[in-house]
């Protein structure tokens, strides 16, 4: 887990091995002078659609390169607070195996206004799946499994 | 020299290990470094226009020197979130 604090904004960023307590983050975008908190949870989704195939999943399962996912993280919070005038972030990001219907990221910011906030969470959001170098391999139900490695072609996936 | 390479995800998967060390000239470029790696690992050649390279926690081109000390990573087409 890494803080980073200074007098007027304050950055969270965690990866966890186990399922995210998504109520005990609430308060750690709180400040009196903010008018907005915007949040974003990425779930596992039972579906994926490919053509005319689809597919159902029975998990997700997420590896990192720990300490570079960690370092990124920081760098793409550190941006967004800057660019988007947010006053406090949160994110956290879970590895490991993630069952249908549960959440895999946790994405809070809070800002004055809340078109900072839409805008910060698409940002963030993007470039996270761009950049951070967290995988997930899908497990279907047929036992099949397939790590999930996106190239550009293939437009935006989950 | 030697140099240790991070394998992750569809990549460890294919070599069958989470990391492997590759022989390249001393003063040698990440690019050839994943030259390397893709010489001693078949297994991977596919996937391997498609990684990035890190050096230290940090993604780098193909033109960076890399030195013996340098963790170097293979970085597949990520997918969080």
């Amino acid at each position: 887990m890494s803080v980073a604090e200074t007098e007027s904004s304050k950055m969270i960023v965690r990866i966890t091995d186990g399922p995210i307590n998504i109520e005990s983050l609430l308060t750690d975008v709180g400040d009196p002078d903010v008018g907005a908190h915007g949040w974003f949870f990425g779930v596992t989704r039972r579906k994926t659609t490919r053509g005319d195939t689809t597919k159902i999943t029975q998990s997700l399962s997420y590896e990192a390169h720990r300490p570079m996912a960690i370092s990124e993280l920081e760098k793409l919070a550190a941006k967004a607070l800057a660019d988007f005038q947010l006053k406090h972030i949160v994110i956290v990001h879970r590895l490991g195996d993630v069952p249908v219907g549960q959440a895999s990221v946790v994405l809070g910011c809070s800002s004055a206004h809340r078109v900072a906030t839409f805008r910060a969470n698409e940002w963030i959001m993007n470039t996270l799946k761009q950049d951070v170098p967290i995988w997930k391999r899908e497990t279907y139900s047929d036992g099949s499994t397939q790590w999930v490695h996106p190239i550009e072609s293939d437009g935006p996936t989950s | 020299m030697q140099v240790k390479v991070l394998l992750f995800a569809a990549a460890k998967e294919a070599a069958g290990c989470d990391s492997i060390s590759v022989e390249v000239p001393d003063d040698a470029s990440a690019g050839e470094v994943a030259d390397a790696l893709a010489g001693v690992l078949p297994s991977i050649v596919d996937l391997m226009p498609s990684c990035r390279l890190a050096i230290d926690n940090e993604y780098v081109g193909r033109d960076t020197i890399v030195s013996a000390g340098h963790e170097i990573a293979l970085i597949p087409p990520v997918s969080g979130g």
